[in-house]
C-alpha cells in the first residue's frame, strides 16, 4: 500500500486517472456497440459469441473504472463514471465508437482493437502498480480469446467468397485511419512509462504491425498504406457518434437522478 | 410456456387394439416411463409433434432475445448490464441446445429457420409484446421466465430423451433468471415513487399476457390428450396456469403490487386462487400475427438471416478451400 501511494505521488494522479479512464472507456463503448447486435447476428453462434465478448468487456469496465474512481479519490464509483460523464470527458479510442456497419465491419473493428488490446494488456501485466497488473492479468486471458476469435474470422472471411472478401476489404479501408490513434503518445504517457505504470503507446506499434500484417496476409487482404490518421478520442475530442451512444446508455441515470437500480 | 397449442396430427387417440405391434410396443415403453432415444423407432406423429414443439420452443428462445436485447444498451448500471447480457446469452444458448435436440429427429436447423421466417412455425405469443421501461426487464424475468419454468419443470420428465435432458439444464438457468428479474423489481419498489409506479405499470401490462402463455384451456383438445399419452406433455394448460397464479400472487403482494384482476380471490376450499379469464381474442390475434410487435420481431429475425447470408457463405467457402488445400498438400507428399 505504501508503495502504491508513493508511486501515485511520483506520477501525477490526474495522469493515472486519465489513463485508467481510457482503458475503461474503450471497453465500455465497444461493449455497448457489440450489445447493439443482440438478436441480429448472422448466426446463432455469433449472437452467443458477441454477447459473451460484450459481457467480458463490461466486466472489464467495472474493474478499470472502479480503479479510476479509487485513484481519483473524489468518491466516484465505476457507475458514476460510466453514466454521469459527458462525451468530452470520455477517453476511449475513436475506433471503439465507430458504428457497427455490416457484420464485416464489426468484426474488422474488433480484430484491429483486440490486437492492440491484447498487446496493451500484455505490457500492463508488468505494471509497477499491482492493482493495474492484477486487472491486466485477469483480463488478458479473456482478450487473448477475443483476439483468437476475431483474427480467425477475419482470415476466413477475407479468404472466403468474392463478396466476403470485398466486404472485409471495404471494412479495413474504412477503419484503417482510426488505428493510428492507438500508438500516439499523449502528454502524460511518457511519465506513466517512466514510472513503470504502463507501456508507452508507440512502443506497442511494431508488434501490432507484425500481428496485423500476418493476419491480413493470411486473409488475402493486404495491409493498407498508412495515410492520414484520425485522433482526439484519448483527449476527449470524439466523433458525433459518441453523443448518441451516451444518450442511450445514460438515459435512466439522467432521467431519474439519484435513483438506485 | 414457450410452446403453445402444439398440434399432433391426431384426429383422435388410437386404442391399443387399433395400434400395429410396433406402435403398441412403443406405447408400452412410454407407459413404463422409459425414454425414447433418437435412433429408435417412433410413430411418425410422435416425431412430427416433437419437432413442432421443440422448434417452437427454440424459436421462442431466439425471438426472446429481441425484447430483452432492447434494454441492454440502456441498462441502468454496469452490473445490471452484465447480468442482462449473460441472461440473453443464456437464452441464445437454450435456442442452440433445443435446435440440436430437434436435429436428432432428422430435421436441419436451416429448415426450421425457414419455417420460422415464412411464418409457418410459431413462437411464444409473449415475445410480441413491447418492453417499454426498465421494469419490463424485471417483469419478464419474474413472470415470463416464471411461467416458462412452470411448464419446463415437468418437461424434464418428457418421454423423448434429448428434450428431457435439455430441459434439466435450461430449468437451472431459468430459475436463476427468474430470481434476477425479481431482484430488479425488489430494488425498484424500494426506490422512488416513479420507480414504484414503473413496476406496477409493468405488472399491469405483463400479467395477462403471462397467463396466456399457458394457452387456452385444453381439457377438450385431442392434440393435448395425444401429447399426454405420449408423455410429451404432462399437465393441462389450466393446471399449469393455476399453479402459476398460486405461486405468483404472494410474490406480487410481497412487492406491494396490485394484480390487475378484480376477480382474483383466495379460495380456501380448493386451496388456490380463483381468477379472471384472459382475453382470448387478444391471444388469438397475437398468434395470428396482429400483436404489437409481431411484424418487428419476425422482420428482425428475417433481416438478420438475410443480411448474414454473405457471412455464412464466406465461412463455408473458406472451409471448402481449406479442405481442398489440405487434400492437395497430402497428394503432393
Amino acid at each position: 500500500m505504501a508503495q502504491t501511494i508513493a508511486m501515485e505521488a511520483a506520477v501525477d494522479r490526474a495522469a493515472l486517472f486519465e489513463f485508467l479512464l481510457g482503458m475503461g472507456d474503450n471497453t465500455l463503448v465497444l461493449g455497448h456497440r457489440l450489445s447493439e447486435w443482440c438478436g441480429h447476428a448472422p448466426a446463432l453462434e455469433e449472437d452467443i459469441a458477441l454477447a459473451n465478448t460484450a459481457l467480458d468487456l463490461i466486466g472489464q469496465t467495472q474493474l478499470w473504472l472502479g480503479l479510476a474512481g479509487e485513484v481519483e479519490g473524489n468518491g466516484r464509483n465505476a457507475d458514476e463514471l460510466a453514466f454521469l460523464r459527458d462525451a468530452r470527458e470520455f477517453r476511449n479510442l475513436l475506433l471503439a465508437e465507430r458504428p457497427n456497419g455490416d457484420y464485416g465491419r464489426t468484426l474488422m473493428r474488433q480484430f484491429l482493437f483486440d490486437a492492440w488490446h491484447y498487446l496493451a494488456l500484455k505490457g500492463l501485466r508488468a505494471s509497477s502498480d499491482p492493482r493495474i497488473a492484477a486487472i491486466a492479468e485477469k483480463t488478458s486471458k479473456e482478450v487473448a480469446y477475443h483476439l483468437e476469435r476475431s483474427r480467425d474470422l477475419v482470415i476466413r472471411l477475407g479468404d472466403g467468397t468474392a463478396e466476403s472478401h470485398a466486404r472485409m476489404k471495404k471494412a479495413l479501408d474504412e477503419l484503417w485511419s482510426y488505428t493510428g490513434e492507438m500508438f500516439v503518445n499523449e502528454a502524460h504517457d511518457a511519465a506513466l512509462a517512466a514510472a513503470g505504470l504502463a507501456p508507452e503507446p508507440e512502443s506497442l506499434k511494431p508488434e501490432w504491425n507484425t500481428l496485423v500484417a500476418e493476419t491480413l496476409c493470411a486473409a488475402t487482404l493486404g495491409k493498407p498504406q498508412d495515410g492520414y490518421m484520425h485522433r482526439g478520442g484519448k483527449r476527449g475530442l470524439h466523433t458525433e457518434h459518441l453523443g448518441y451512444v451516451l444518450a442511450e446508455m445514460q438515459f435512466l441515470q439522467r432521467a431519474y437522478p439519484g435513483a438506485s437500480w | 410456456m414457450y410452446a403453445q397449442m402444439v398440434k399432433t396430427d391426431a384426429p383422435r387417440i388410437k386404442s391399443r387394439s387399433e395400434m400395429d405391434p410396433r406402435e403398441r410396443a412403443f406405447q408400452e415403453r412410454i407407459d413404463a416411463g422409459q425414454k425414447i432415444e433418437p435412433k429408435e423407432w417412433m410413430p411418425e406423429g410422435y416425431r412430427r409433434t416433437l419437432i413442432r414443439q421443440i422448434s417452437q420452443h427454440a424459436h421462442s428462445e431466439i425471438v426472446g432475445q429481441l425484447p430483452e436485447g432492447n434494454w441492454i444498451t440502456r441498462a441502468p448500471t454496469l452490473e445490471r448490464k452484465a447480468i442482462l447480457l449473460a441472461k440473453v446469452q443464456d437464452e441464445a444458448g437454450h435456442g442452440l441446445y433445443l435446435y440440436c435436440a430437434a436435429e436428432t429427429l432428422g430435421v436441419s436447423r436451416d429448415a426450421l429457420y425457414d419455417q420460422l421466417h415464412s411464418g409457418k412455425a410459431k413462437y411464444s405469443s409473449i415475445f410480441n409484446y413491447p418492453t417499454l421501461t426498465w421494469a419490463d426487464i424485471g417483469a419478464i424475468g419474474w413472470l415470463v421466465d416464471g411461467a416458462a419454468i412452470m411448464n419446463q419443470v415437468p418437461l424434464q420428465r418428457c418421454s423423448y430423451g434429448p428434450y428431457a435432458r435439455a430441459m434439466v439444464r435450461i430449468c437451472k438457468e431459468e430459475s436463476f433468471h427468474q430470481r434476477q428479474g425479481y431482484d430488479i423489481l425488489m430494488k425498484m419498489v424500494k426506490g422512488t415513487t416513479a420507480q414504484k409506479a414503473m413496476v406496477q405499470d409493468a405488472l399491469d401490462r405483463w400479467w395477462w399476457p403471462s397467463l396466456m402463455m399457458f394457452g387456452p384451456s385444453d381439457d377438450a383438445s385431442v392434440h393435448s390428450a395425444q401429447s399426454m399419452a405420449w408423455k410429451i406433455k404432462q399437465n393441462s394448460n389450466d393446471e399449469l396456469r393455476q399453479k402459476f397464479v398460486d405461486q405468483t400472487v404472494p410474490q406480487a403482494e410481497y412487492l406491494g403490487l396490485t394484480v390487475p384482476d378484480p376477480d382474483l380471490t383466495w379460495n380456501e376450499e380448493k386451496g388456490g386462487y380463483d381468477f379472471g379469464e384472459p382475453d382470448w381474442n387478444e391471444f388469438f390475434e397475437v398468434i395470428a400475427g396482429n400483436g404489437p410487435c409481431n411484424a418487428e420481431r419476425l422482420g428482425a429475425r428475417r433481416q438478420a438471416w438475410d443480411d448474414g447470408a454473405w457471412f455464412r457463405d464466406g465461412l463455408t467457402a473458406h472451409a471448402e478451400k481449406a479442405t481442398a488445400r489440405r487434400a492437395r498438400s497430402v497428394a503432393a507428399e
